[in-house]
C-alpha cells in the first residue's frame, strides 16, 4: 500500500495555505510534518482526510481497497475529540466504532489498550483533558483502518499516555498501517520528515 | 481509488477572468445605460400619455406599467440569481457568484416597488392598502426570500465563504417558488371563492399591451445596466478587499523581520 | 450501512432524551404559546374553536425552530461532523437519518401534545384528531427544510438568529396544505384527500431532497 501525493495546493480565505506539496507513505511507514506554526500541517491532514478541499495536485492510496476512498480508509484525530459527555465513555468508542468500522472491533479492548478500561461506564464528563485525549486515540483502534491522521497527538497527555500512543502507532506500522503525523515535538519514533515552508 | 475532479484555475473558462469582465463591461455600459433610458422613456411616454383609461379603473391603470414589470423583473432576478448560483456550484465560476451577488439587492427592490405599487393600486380599487389576494402574496413571500439570501450572505465575514452556502439557498428558494405560487394560489381560491378583480385580467388590449411590453423590455434593460454596475462594484470591492488583506500580511513579516 | 444507520439514530436518540438534550422544551414552548392565544384574542371559546386547529399549525410550526440550531452544530463544534464525513454512509444518508431522530424526539411530541391543547383552545373532538393526524403526515416536511437551514448557518457564530429567517418562508406551502387539509375535513368544501395528498407530498419530496441541500452545506462549513 502507498500513499502518493503529488503537487498538493490549499488555499483558503483568498490566502495561499501551501502549494506543490508531495510525498509518499509506505505501508509501515511515519511521515512527520514539520514547520512553523501557521505552515499548513492541520490543512494538510485535513486535506487528506478529505475535509478539505485541494485547489491543485493528486492524491490517491494504491493497493488500498478498490471500493472506497480515501478518507473512507482513514482514521483522522485533530484538536477536537468528537466525545459526546452525556454519552458513557463505552457508547462514545462504540458509536465511532460502528459509524467508521462497522463494529468489527470490540471496543473493550481499546479502552484496555488506552487505559480507561475501569471507566468504561462513567459518563465522558467525568474525564479529564488528558483521559478525553486517551479515549479519542482510543478511537484508532475500535475500526481498522490502514491510513492514521495524526494532528498534534500529543498534546495533553502526560509522559504515561505518550509512551502508550508511541506504542499504538509502532503496533500500526508493524501491522502495515501508514501513518502521517503532525507535530513540534520530537517523537521517539522511526519516521520520515516532511519540512513544509510558508507558501510564497 | 476515486478522484475529486481537478480545480486548478488554469481549467477555469477564459472568459472567467474578472479582469477581461472589467474591460469588456466598460465598453458595453454606456449602451445599455443609453438603451436603457431610451426605451423607458418612449415606455413612459406611451405609460402615461398616449395610452387610453381605463373604463373601470380610470387614471389608475397607469399603475399597472410600473407595477407589472417590476413583478416580472422580480422573477427575472431571482432566476438570475439561480443560474448564477448553478455556475458557482457546478463550475466554480468567480464571476458568477459576483453576478448572483450583485443581483440580489436590485431584485429585492424591484420586488418591493411590485409590493409598493401593488398597495397604492389597492387603495382606489378595494378600498384598501394592502389585499391578500394571491399575486401580492406570492410577490411578499419572493420578498421574504430575497431578505433571507441576503441575511445569509451577510453573516459570512468572507464573501468567498459565503458564495456556496448562498448558492445553496438561491437554488433551494428557486426550487420552492413555484410550490409556493401553487400553495399561495390554492389557499387563495379556498378562501376568496367571490371573483376580485386580478390585477392582469385574460384580456387586454393591444393599445395597452404595447406599452406594457415596452415597459417590460425598458425595465429589463434598466436591470441589466444596474446589474452590469453592481457586478463592477463588487469586483472593486472584492479586490480592495484582498489588497488589505495582502498589505496586513506583508505588515505583520516585516514587523516580525524587525523585531 | 443499516448498522451504522441505526447506530446513529440510536446515539441521536440518546443525546435528545439525556440531561441537556432539551426534546421536552420545544413541547413546553408549544404550551405557552397556545396559553398566549386566548390572552391574545380574548376567551372567546366560539373564535377559538374555529380559528383553533390553525392556531395549532402555527403553534407547531413555530415551536419546531427551537432544537434547529443544535442539530448540526453540536457536531460541527466538538467534531464528530469531521468524523461522520469519513464514515462510509453517505452525509446525505447521514442528515437523513439525523433529521429523522430530531423529528421523533422533538417533532412527534408536539404532534402528540397538539390534541391535549388544542382542548384547552376548545377544538371539538374531530378537530382534534385530524390536526393530530395532519400535523403527523407535516411535520417530516418542516423537519427536513428546518435541516438545510440549520446546515447553511452551522459555521455562523450567531445562526440561530438567522435559521427562522431562512426557513420559515420555505416552510409556508407546508404550512397552507396542512391547514387546509385539516380545515377541509372539518368544514369543507373540497375533500380532504386532495391537499392531504398533496402535504404528504412535499413532506415525501423534502426528505429525499433535502438532505442533499443539507450535506452540501454541512460540507462547505467542515473548510
Amino acid at each position: 500500500m502507498r500513499l502518493v501525493a503529488q503537487g498538493l495546493a490549499c488555499r483558503r480565505g483568498g490566502r495561499d495555505v501551501f502549494a506543490g506539496v508531495g510525498f509518499e507513505v509506505r505501508s509501515g511507514e511515519i511521515l512527520e510534518l514539520r514547520g512553523p506554526n501557521g505552515v499548513g500541517k492541520s490543512s494538510l491532514l485535513r486535506l487528506v482526510a478529505g475535509l478539505v478541499d485541494r485547489t491543485a495536485g493528486d492524491i490517491a492510496l494504491q493497493g488500498g481497497d478498490e471500493e472506497l476512498t480515501l478518507p473512507e480508509q482513514a482514521h483522522y484525530v485533530g484538536h477536537l475529540d468528537a466525545i459526546k459527555p452525556p454519552l458513557t465513555v463505552l457508547e462514545n468508542l462504540r458509536f465511532w466504532g460502528e459509524m467508521l468500522g462497522e463494529g468489527s472491533v470490540e471496543p473493550r479492548a481499546a479502552l484496555e489498550a488506552v487505559g480507561l478500561s475501569a471507566l468504561a461506564q462513567f459518563p465522558a464528563y467525568t474525564l479529564s483533558a488528558g483521559q478525553r485525549r486517551r479515549l479519542s486515540l482510543a478511537r484508532l483502534l475500535c475500526a481498522k483502518r490502514p491510513v492514521w491522521l495524526l494532528d498534534e497527538p500529543t498534546t495533553a497527555l502526560d509522559r504515561a499516555s505518550r509512551e502508550t500512543l508511541y506504542g499504538l502507532v509502532r503496533a500500526h506500522a508493524a501491522d502495515g498501517g501508514l501513518t502521517l503525523v503532525a507535530t513540534h515535538d520530537d517523537l521517539p519514533l522511526q519516521a520520515r520528515r516532511l519540512e513544509m515552508r510558508r507558501a510564497a | 481509488m476515486r478522484r475529486v475532479p481537478d480545480r486548478s484555475p488554469r481549467n477555469m473558462l477564459q472568459f472567467a477572468n474578472p479582469t477581461r469582465f472589467m474591460t469588456f463591461s466598460a465598453r458595453l455600459q454606456p449602451w445599455l445605460w443609453g438603451s436603457a433610458a431610451l426605451v423607458l422613456a418612449v415606455g413612459l411616454y406611451f405609460a402615461l400619455v398616449a395610452s387610453p383609461v381605463d373604463y373601470q379603473q380610470g387614471q389608475t391603470v397607469r399603475i399597472m406599467y410600473v407595477h407589472v414589470p417590476a413583478a416580472w423583473l422580480a422573477m427575472f432576478c431571482y432566476t438570475t440569481i439561480a443560474i448564477s448560483s448553478l455556475g458557482t456550484l457546478v463550475w466554480r465560476h468567480p464571476l458568477a457568484d459576483v453576478s448572483a451577488r450583485a443581483a440580489a439587492p436590485i431584485g429585492a427592490a424591484f420586488t418591493f416597488l411590485a409590493l409598493l405599487t401593488g398597495s397604492l393600486w389597492g387603495k382606489p380599487m378595494w378600498g384598501t392598502w394592502w389585499v391578500w389576494d394571491a399575486r401580492l402574496t406570492s410577490v411578499l413571500v419572493l420578498f421574504l426570500l430575497y431578505l433571507g439570501l441576503m441575511a445569509l450572505w451577510r453573516a459570512f465575514d468572507d464573501p468567498a465563504r459565503a458564495a456556496r452556502p448562498g448558492a445553496i439557498l438561491a437554488l433551494v428558494g428557486f426550487i420552492n417558488v413555484p410550490i409556493i405560487k401553487f400553495s399561495v394560489d390554492w389557499w387563495n381560491t379556498l378562501h376568496q371563492p367571490a371573483s376580485v378583480f386580478r390585477l392582469d385580467g385574460p384580456t387586454i388590449d393591444m393599445s395597452m399591451l404595447v406599452p406594457l411590453l415596452i415597459m417590460a423590455l425598458g425595465f429589463t434593460l434598466l436591470f441589466l445596466a444596474l446589474h452590469v454596475a453592481a457586478m463592477r462594484n463588487e469586483i472593486m470591492r472584492r479586490r480592495v478587499r484582498a489588497l488589505r488583506v495582502r498589505t496586513a500580511s506583508q505588515l505583520s513579516l516585516a514587523e516580525a523581520t524587525a523585531s | 450501512m443499516t448498522g451504522q444507520i441505526i447506530s446513529l439514530f440510536r446515539r441521536e436518540v440518546a443525546l435528545a432524551t439525556r440531561a441537556g438534550g432539551g426534546a421536552t422544551m420545544g413541547v413546553v414552548f408549544f404550551l405557552i404559546l397556545v396559553a398566549l392565544m386566548p390572552l391574545s384574542l380574548g376567551p372567546d371559546l366560539a373564535l377559538l374553536s374555529r380559528i383553533g386547529p390553525a392556531l395549532l399549525w402555527l403553534g407547531v410550526l413555530l415551536a419546531t425552530l427551537l432544537g434547529l440550531d443544535r442539530l448540526f452544530k453540536a457536531d460541527w463544534e466538538d467534531g464528530s461532523l469531521d468524523l461522520l464525513t469519513m464514515s462510509e454512509v453517505p452525509l446525505a444518508l447521514t442528515v437523513l437519518t439525523k433529521t429523522l431522530a430530531h423529528w421523533v424526539t422533538t417533532g412527534l411530541p408536539l404532534v402528540l401534545a397538539a390534541p391535549l391543547l388544542g382542548i384547552m383552545l376548545n377544538v371539538e373532538p374531530k378537530g382534534l384528531a385530524v390536526v393530530a393526524f395532519t400535523l403527523l403526515v407535516g411535520t417530516p416536511a418542516l423537519a427536513s427544510i428546518g435541516a438545510i437551514g440549520a446546515a447553511l448557518t452551522v459555521a455562523l457564530r450567531r445562526g440561530g438568529l438567522l435559521v427562522p429567517v431562512l426557513v420559515l418562508p420555505l416552510s409556508v406551502p407546508v404550512l397552507i396544505f396542512g391547514i387546509s387539509a385539516t380545515q377541509s375535513a372539518l368544514i369543507g368544501p373540497v375533500p380532504m384527500t386532495t391537499p392531504l395528498a398533496v402535504l404528504a407530498a412535499l413532506s415525501l419530496a423534502s426528505l429525499v431532497l433535502a438532505p442533499w441541500a443539507s450535506a452540501a452545506a454541512l460540507r462547505l462549513a467542515l473548510e
